[in-house]
């Protein structure tokens, strides 16, 4: 029963993460017609607006330990981060502890520049082209975004904790009056899990409950007549892509401290991403948000010993598996459109 | 020629010299000049070149033909090279078994999987064959270690039993052959500065490759191809019209899934070895790569797509800093610094950045791939001896 | 920068020929066996190649980047730049500063991907492009054991770089390929006695392991070893390679009475799954009145920083540390560290001390000949090389050497400052029969020179 309840919750976890990166991407093949292979970049940079914060806040400048020797026997160079000699040592260890949830706010603006840049300067061309060369040209992009971060952050995962306030875990089983000390689930990850509830729950509202959403909704069914209407529908598109860019770079920010951040994690999550999608339904935003959580949960349970001593391997088969078996069934996904991405 | 029309006979012809004399082509640069590092003419990688040419030809007889975007092709390969290297450890070390059978499993499997993906289309479909492609790969990096030596990847061992060879000579594991002609056998040609290889092992993968071009402009060509276009085209209308596109689409999905199986067997037999990692979604990715970006639905686009990837992955992964310094070290060593500085994110550990870079600027500026850049140049020249053709005269299918 | 001049033997033939007027006039025809006498790649000019071939691209690309370095490095000193680095503290004075038998090195360099095709496919261009008579590198056991075999089966030597699996001197072990780095069953056996003076000798262990060969070499090494002093195996579960979440995998440790977790991972597998587990509140637990522990059978500096904080106190296994303080350790730390201005990884140190090893075997044999290298690497017992007292055995071309038994530091001084050295284990400790079961199943056959 614990077992069962932990596995939920790990699920939830990493559904909220798929769904996040799916929304985005639904977001965009719903509204442009994109399939964009560089969402998972987006996702990766993202995560590296998290470390290059922190990375700005530490900046410092070096003074001379005599003291102390470095490896090579010379005197040893101390390190003092400027925020620190500004604000003082404590205030700044705490501004630098807190780069991660200030990086929220800090990759807002860069994401959305990004989003409009590739859709305005890239994107935009590709609309009345074949799926293949949209795939082709994300694609590349992804690897030239990605081959970008490398060159300035190297290949191997940099640590990105969150503040030490959620550092720790919290036992949760006591909370809900069951044993002590069996379920113990970790702070970050409720935030993470509450936050994207709430990015999802925005974008739905925002879609739902306002005009620009409604346009934006009305131009997904049918783009031609809004446009006979005359509404400038592109510019609404527009701004739906840097949209979906931001929700894919929060997705990333957040991300930082569960994963240490590496410049290949987009292309990591990039096919499983779209798997989710198109389990969801192609150009279904529920369906994607719901697919993400099944796959996430799903995927929690198969890595149980006790499952996979009884079918070996099948964590690493089962999202793959459950897709085959749901694709067969449902023919367009749990809440696809029909005629969707078909031909 | 051999029930070709005559374009198609002049293509043939072309892409046969091409081949043949490819130790050539592949080397214009003389040994000991700086510009050796571009040469390609080498036996490991002129057989790359043919192999995943071969890849290519069958991926785009499913792609360029259906419009069916399969993702999970390199499974094909992948289970055509397990069988080849089991034929090798088991039975002989003839490559010619081992390529049967490669081909054989590669096409059941195929026909398994497209039975089973086919009753979609779509991204509905891509996705399904990605998923079945992505089991294989796990699994046989995982739990199926025992069949497929997952991490290591499965090769030959001093104590295979081998039915029909020996299973070692004197501590050393036996040579791939072909009826006693031993793969790696080269010889090499001294011209002035020039050195040329011709491998054995080349030249059969020629051979191979020839007669699979051969077939594939067959089914181009043939009813059964037409019918093929015709389910790309409208496949609604087809339906309406009495006939099942299935057994067609199947048809297909087998045959290039046997193309693959080839590959991977023609792999094993240049190389006993085969890895769990020529089955990464990765590595189906590439095979679309190649087909698009050479022009789908062309016939000699994708082996140009496939040579062109191949050649920026062992030709600039290989460049390196020293290299660099030495071509500009004519210049002054400010100028050479600044220029090795600005090439350097883009050779050795950053080949992949001009691999993104290539596949952006092909897929903005030709459309229609790399063929489409052939075809441009050609109007360039005809359209000066000519006055008028058309402004888009010619341009290949669109991928979809 | 020093300018090093193109390599290729087989240019230098042509360059020959051309200087004794051979021009375009004769074309001459002769079989890759015929123009080199005695074997593959034979260098007759005045320069010899070596192919470096490192993971440039994916994930261990700062792996081989810091091992693409530590060649650089030993070319220069091999050719007699430099200081010299360990050539002055190594035992065997064959070296002379002046490159291998008198013939200036030169190298190329390759992308293995960290594939095995890939790998294989950057091998060969070095030997049938480059004329390289060596192939060394490579950051996992699935490339050196495929590249391993490919040069045994072409004809030059291997010197392998970074590899832990017990396979690559075990089962798949070839002639022509040598391993300094150490394996898991030194690590298993390494760790055993350090683990079971710090948390006793009645632990129970919960594994998780990476799902491929290496993970089950070194799963198999730790729980053999810790099982022989006592030890109980709750439980073992293999972990995807492409797992990057292992919240899964962990919270079912909670539930169970484990109070050791062993994470059989490395790369970026292990960075994920040792900051989860501290996530989880792993180390901080307390289980039938017991502090939890944690444990990394081999550790890497470089993946030590990728896990930040969360290596703190956790104890593993490494081939090499740069805080050594023999004499060999600090002349490589020292020279490496003014050439490039951060002490060496423990990659990079093996892949230096491969290629001196390969070159002071050439000195040693008086030829570059593949079947001479290997006999003089046999066997071959050395010092100075950072490692202490080192054997080269003939049976499996395995060096048998001390292992270091390191902890994640609790203070660091400096970011590379992350683990400290608990114990030296002797090298009688980790040494094994060489038809141990946990090699069991290979053989070296014999040399091949390619002729």
């Amino acid at each position: 029963m614990d077992a069962i309840l932990l596995q939920i919750l790990n699920g939830l976890d990493k559904g909220s993460a798929y769904a996040l990166i799916a929304l985005g991407l639904t977001l965009i093949f719903g509204t442009l017609g994109v399939v964009n292979f560089a969402h998972g970049a987006l996702f990766m940079i993202g995560a590296f607006c998290a470390v290059m914060l922190s990375r700005l806040l530490s900046l410092s400048y070096t003074t001379i330990d005599p003291d102390r020797t470095d490896f090579l026997g010379n005197p040893l160079k101390v390190e003092t981060p400027y925020v620190e000699a500004w604000f003082g040592p404590e205030t700044g260890a705490a501004i630098i502890d807190w780069s991660v949830p200030l990086a929220i706010l800090f990759s807002i603006p860069i994401m959305a520049v990004i989003g409009l840049v590739m859709e305005r300067g890239l994107i935009k061309y590709f609309y009345k082209r074949p799926h293949a060369d949209q795939i082709l040209v994300t694609f590349g992009l992804a690897i030239v975004l990605q081959e970008i971060i490398k060159y300035f952050f190297g290949a191997n995962p940099i640590p990105t904790p969150a503040p030490d306030v959620f550092a720790g875990s919290f036992d949760f089983g006591a909370m809900i009056g069951m044993d002590p000390n069996v379920i113990i689930y970790p702070y970050w990850r409720i935030v993470y899990f509450l936050f994207a509830a709430v990015i999802i729950g925005g974008v739905f509202a925002f879609l739902q409950y306002t005009t620009f959403g409604m346009v934006v909704r009305a131009g997904m069914a049918d783009r031609q007549t809004v446009g006979l209407l005359g509404i400038n529908i592109d510019k609404r598109f527009t701004v739906m892509f840097a949209l979906a860019a931001v929700v894919a770079g929060l997705a990333g920010v957040m991300y930082a401290p569960i994963n240490s951040p590496n410049y290949h994690m987009g292309m990591d999550f990039l096919v499983l991403s779209f798997v989710v999608v198109v389990v969801g339904g192609m150009g279904s935003l529920p369906g994607a948000v719901l697919a993400g959580f099944v796959l996430g949960i799903l995927e929690s349970f198969a890595s149980m010993a006790q499952v996979v001593s009884l079918l070996p391997g099948i964590n690493q088969i089962i999202i793959y598996l459950v897709a085959i078996v749901i694709l067969l069934t449902r023919p367009r996904g749990l809440m696809g459109r029909k005629g969707v991405m078909e031909s | 020629m051999l029930g070709l029309n005559k374009k198609d006979s002049s293509l043939f012809l072309l892409v046969l010299l091409l081949v043949i004399f490819a130790p050539f082509l592949l080397n214009p640069f003389p040994e000991n000049s700086e510009l050796a590092q571009f040469n390609a003419g080498y036996p490991d990688l002129m057989q790359r070149f043919l192999i995943f040419g071969i890849f290519a030809i069958g991926f785009n007889i499913l792609f360029g033909l259906t419009g069916y975007l399969s993702f999970g092709h390199a499974a094909f390969l992948g289970v055509g090279s397990y069988a080849g290297v089991w034929m090798m450890k088991l039975l002989t070390m003839n490559v010619l078994p081992a390529i049967i059978i490669s081909v054989i499993f590669a096409g059941l499997f195929s026909l398994l999987v497209g039975y089973i993906s086919l009753r979609r289309s779509g991204i509905y479909f891509s996705i399904l064959t990605l998923a079945f492609a992505q089991m294989s790969f796990s699994l046989a990096y995982s739990v199926l270690t025992p069949i497929t030596a997952g991490e290591t990847g499965l090769q030959l061992a001093l104590d295979d039993p081998r039915i029909l060879g020996v299973s070692q000579v004197d501590g050393t594991i036996p040579l791939a052959h072909f009826f006693g002609l031993n793969m790696r056998e080269s010889y090499e040609l001294a011209m002035g500065g020039w050195l040329f290889t011709f491998n054995a092992g080349y030249y059969l993968c020629a051979v191979i490759m020839m007669i699979a071009f051969y077939v594939a402009i067959r089914i181009f060509r043939s009813p059964f191809g037409m019918m093929l276009r015709a389910v790309k085209s409208n496949q609604q209308r087809m339906n309406f019209t009495g006939l099942n596109s299935r057994p067609y689409t199947l048809a297909a999905f087998v045959i290039s899934g046997m193309y693959a199986g080839l590959a991977g067997g023609l792999m094993v037999a240049m190389d006993p070895l085969a890895g769990a990692e020529r089955m990464q979604w990765t590595a189906s990715g590439e095979v679309v790569l190649m087909t698009i970006l050479g022009g789908a639905g062309t016939l000699i686009g994708p082996v140009l797509g496939a040579g062109f990837i191949k050649y920026l992955e062992n030709i600039f992964s290989k460049i390196n800093d020293n290299i660099l310094y030495e071509w500009f070290s004519a210049l002054p060593t400010a100028v050479a610094d600044v220029l090795v500085f600005v090439i350097h994110p883009f050779i050795g550990k950053g080949w992949h950045l001009t691999l993104g870079i290539m596949f952006m600027l092909i897929v903005i500026f030709l459309p229609g791939g790399i063929m489409e850049g052939f075809q441009r140049i050609g109007k360039m020249f005809s359209r000066k001896k000519k006055t008028a053709t058309g402004p888009s005269g010619a341009a290949p299918a669109p991928a979809e | 920068m020093t300018l090093i001049r193109k390599p290729l033997s087989r240019r230098s033939i042509l360059r020959a020929g051309a200087a004794g007027g051979a021009l375009l006039a004769t074309p001459t025809i002769f079989t890759s066996r015929a123009w080199s006498q005695g074997y593959l790649n034979e260098p007759t000019g005045s320069t010899v190649t070596l192919g470096f071939n490192v993971p440039q691209t994916g994930p261990y690309a700062d792996e081989g980047a810091d091992e693409l370095r530590a060649y650089e490095l030993a070319v220069e000193h091999l050719n007699g730049e430099g200081d010299g680095g360990m050539m002055s503290t190594f035992s065997s004075k064959a070296l002379k500063g002046n490159g291998i038998l008198g013939k200036k090195v030169e190298y190329v360099t390759g992308d293995t991907q960290t594939k095995s095709d890939a790998a294989r496919a950057s091998a060969k261009s070095m030997i049938e492009k480059d004329g390289a008579i060596m192939i060394t590198g490579g950051s996992s056991s699935g490339v050196a054991v495929a590249v391993q075999a490919l040069c045994q089966e072409a004809g030059v030597i291997f010197m392998a770089g970074l590899t832990h699996s017990n396979d690559t001197t075990g089962k798949d072990r070839r002639a022509n390929g040598f391993r300094h780095f150490f394996n898991s069953y030194m690590s298993g056996a390494a760790l055993a006695p350090v683990l079971k003076n710090a948390y006793g000798d009645d632990r129970k262990a919960y594994h998780l392991t990476a799902d491929y060969n290496w993970g089950y070499t070194t799963e198999q090494a730790v729980r053999e070893s810790t099982e022989a002093m006592g030890w109980e195996t709750v439980e073992t579960v293999k972990t995807p390679l492409a797992a990057t979440d292992f919240s899964a995998y962990i919270t079912p440790v909670l539930q169970s009475d484990a109070d050791v977790l062993v994470l059989n991972h490395y790369g970026g597998n292990m960075v994920n799954s040792l900051t989860n587990a501290v996530q989880f509140g792993l180390r901080d637990r307390v289980v039938n009145g017991r502090d939890f522990a944690i444990v990394v059978p081999l550790y890497s500096r470089l993946m030590a920083k990728g896990a930040g904080e969360n290596v703190k106190g956790i104890f593993g296994s490494t081939n090499w540390h740069w805080s050594l303080q023999d004499e060999g350790s600090k002349a490589f730390v020292r020279s490496f560290g003014q050439k490039y201005g951060f002490p060496p990884s423990q990659a990079a140190h093996t892949c230096y001390v491969q290629a001196l090893l390969y070159a002071d075997a050439c000195e040693r044999a008086g030829t570059f000949n593949p079947c001479g290298v290997v006999e003089a690497l046999e066997g071959f017992e050395f010092d100075g090389l950072g490692n202490g007292k080192t054997l080269y055995r003939a049976e499996d071309h395995q060096c048998f050497k001390d292992v270091l038994v390191v902890k994640g530091k609790e203070n660091p001084s400096s970011e590379f400052d992350l683990l400290e050295i608990v114990e030296v284990t002797p090298v009688e400790q980790v040494t094994y029969a060489p038809d141990h079961p946990q090699f069991a199943g290979g053989a070296l056959g014999t040399c091949n020179s390619g002729a």
